[in-house]
């Protein structure tokens, strides 16, 4: 069983989302999506600045097996990508709550961040995805 | 539920993750394809292979039967034991499938063919087969675990009786012996050194145990595919097909032209295309950019024309990503890749990229 971390919110392409004290939020693929990817080998950040609308392709995680696009969770302003993953793509399996994030995210309005899935609502739709 | 190999259950209980493969419930990886991949070219791993079709082929009309049915010639196979890679074509010169075909006895020749292509493979065999002094059987009750890596003869000896022992060191490559139940082959699909062992289902699991107890670590069909990539080794239904020539698909070297008056299915096309000249090759790329290539991205050759990756991944002994790409055959040194509308550049190069656990690139790729 993967990890869902109460404090978190999800989307239903598998992105978590954490509010920060700043405002901001950030981003990156939960538990349960790098365990389908498998072992990550590039990732394909956006650069910082550009605006994007929810539910729009932001980032690209590439496992030895597939590319697999990375949702924006709500509609913003990407304020910083995880350089680290550049030489270190491992990171999202290894910690993909933690130093496997992928973005720092200014959202447009704080309460679109509101209404994404809770961790029970994202437990859910893991199960329901998986029969 | 898909079908099962005799392994399925050990898969299961060593963490495997299975997916459907060709209607087989195999595993994809045991945790990590990476580790897996690595494991192969360091140490030594073990592979499920018993998915793959074994055909017997037993009578005096055998011989005669194969140098009719394959591309490459079995009468090139002059010593008991001693192996042939071909192609089984159609008569418009497509690939129907690439397989292994052993010489065991003037009468008994052993072909493993791929499990994808199963049932179309045995139609075809046993129509052609109507005219010769031949009897197809197909062996399903037989299992197939493919050791493979440097450390592959110590463990296999290990635990096969001492009395294998003189036969596993004496065995060449691309050759095959029998010993009591086990059918021990030295093919691969890895590009290292090892074994494929075909034996009786029953005694699948004991042998994939013991293996295991000697550090011999299972490997998914997940890592099965980078390795072969990595070796050169072509995929049927990805890297060719029956709308594909082998000329066209980097496997002219399997096609036996001499002697001459050999007739073989295909053969009066694949003389056609030769003469003619093909518009189309196979060749290995080498991603200049960072990404990974993969299969169907399209290939620019500016001034030239386009082609597509045909197998395309990241080579995990390379830390590159690398492809075969069906191009034209006017191709230069380098091409350009489409990867979601960025233009990158990769360097075409000889094939195979990684032997024996080494990398074949040139210096400045």
């Amino acid at each position: 069983m993967s990890e869902i971390p109460a404090d978190l919110k999800y989307t239903k392409s598998h992105e978590w989302v954490k509010m920060e004290d700043d405002g901001n939020v950030r981003v990156g693929i939960t538990d349960h999506a790098q365990d389908l990817l498998g072992d990550m080998v590039y990732v394909e950040q956006p650069e910082a600045g550009s605006e994007l609308e929810a539910e729009e392709a932001c980032a690209v995680v590439e496992s030895v097996k597939a590319a697999s696009d990375v949702y924006c969770p709500v509609s913003g302003e990407i304020v910083e990508a995880n350089e680290s993953l550049a030489d270190t793509p491992e990171l999202v399996n290894n910690d993909p709550y933690g130093e496997g994030w992928l973005m720092l995210l200014r959202p447009a309005d704080s309460l679109d961040v509101e209404q994404l899935m809770d961790a029970e609502a994202y437990t859910a739709h893991v199960a329901a995805e998986e029969h | 539920m898909g079908k099962r190999t005799p392994l399925y259950d050990q898969h299961v209980a060593m963490g495997a993750k299975i997916v459907d493969f060709a209607g087989w419930d195999m595993p994809i990886h045991y945790g990590s394809q990476l580790e897996e991949h690595h494991q192969v070219r360091n140490a030594v791993g073990m592979f499920d292979v018993s998915h793959m079709t074994i055909v017997d082929l037993n009578g005096p009309g055998a011989s005669d039967f194969l140098r009719y049915l394959l591309a490459n010639d079995v009468a090139r196979l002059k010593q008991e034991g001693k192996a042939l890679y071909s192609c089984m074509l159609n008569p418009a010169g497509g690939v129907i499938d690439d397989l292994i075909v052993y010489y065991m006895r003037p009468d008994w020749y052993r072909m493993v063919v791929n499990s994808s292509t199963r049932d179309k493979d045995l139609t075809w065999i046993m129509q052609q087969a109507e005219a010769f002094d031949v009897q197809v059987l197909e062996r399903p009750e037989l299992a197939m675990i493919a050791v493979q890596g440097p450390q592959a003869p110590e463990k296999l000896k290990r635990v096969l009786d001492n009395q294998a022992d003189a036969v596993v060191d004496a065995l060449k490559v691309f050759f095959a012996a029998e010993v009591g139940d086990y059918f021990i082959g030295r093919t691969g699909y890895t590009g290292e050194n090892g074994f494929e062992v075909i034996l009786p289902a029953q005694l699948a699991s004991r042998f994939w145990q013991e293996l295991h107890a000697q550090g011999v670590e299972p490997i998914g069909l997940g890592a099965r595919d980078t390795l072969r990539l990595e070796a050169g080794m072509n995929l049927y239904g990805t890297d060719m097909d029956e709308d594909t020539s082998p000329l066209e698909a980097g496997l002219g070297w399997t096609i036996a032209w001499e002697p001459a008056d050999r007739d073989f299915i295909g053969r009066q096309k694949l003389e056609a295309l030769r003469k003619d000249k093909p518009t189309k090759k196979l060749v290995g790329l080498v991603l200049q950019d960072k990404g990974v290539l993969r299969n169907h991205q399209k290939v620019v050759v500016p001034g030239v024309g386009e082609g597509e990756i045909t197998s395309g991944s990241f080579s995990p002994t390379l830390g590159k990503a690398i492809a075969f790409a069906s191009v034209p055959v006017a191709i230069g040194d380098e091409c350009s890749i489409d990867m979601r509308g960025r233009m990158l550049t990769a360097r075409v190069v000889k094939l195979p990229f990684v032997r024996n656990g080494k990398s074949c690139l040139p210096e400045d790729v």
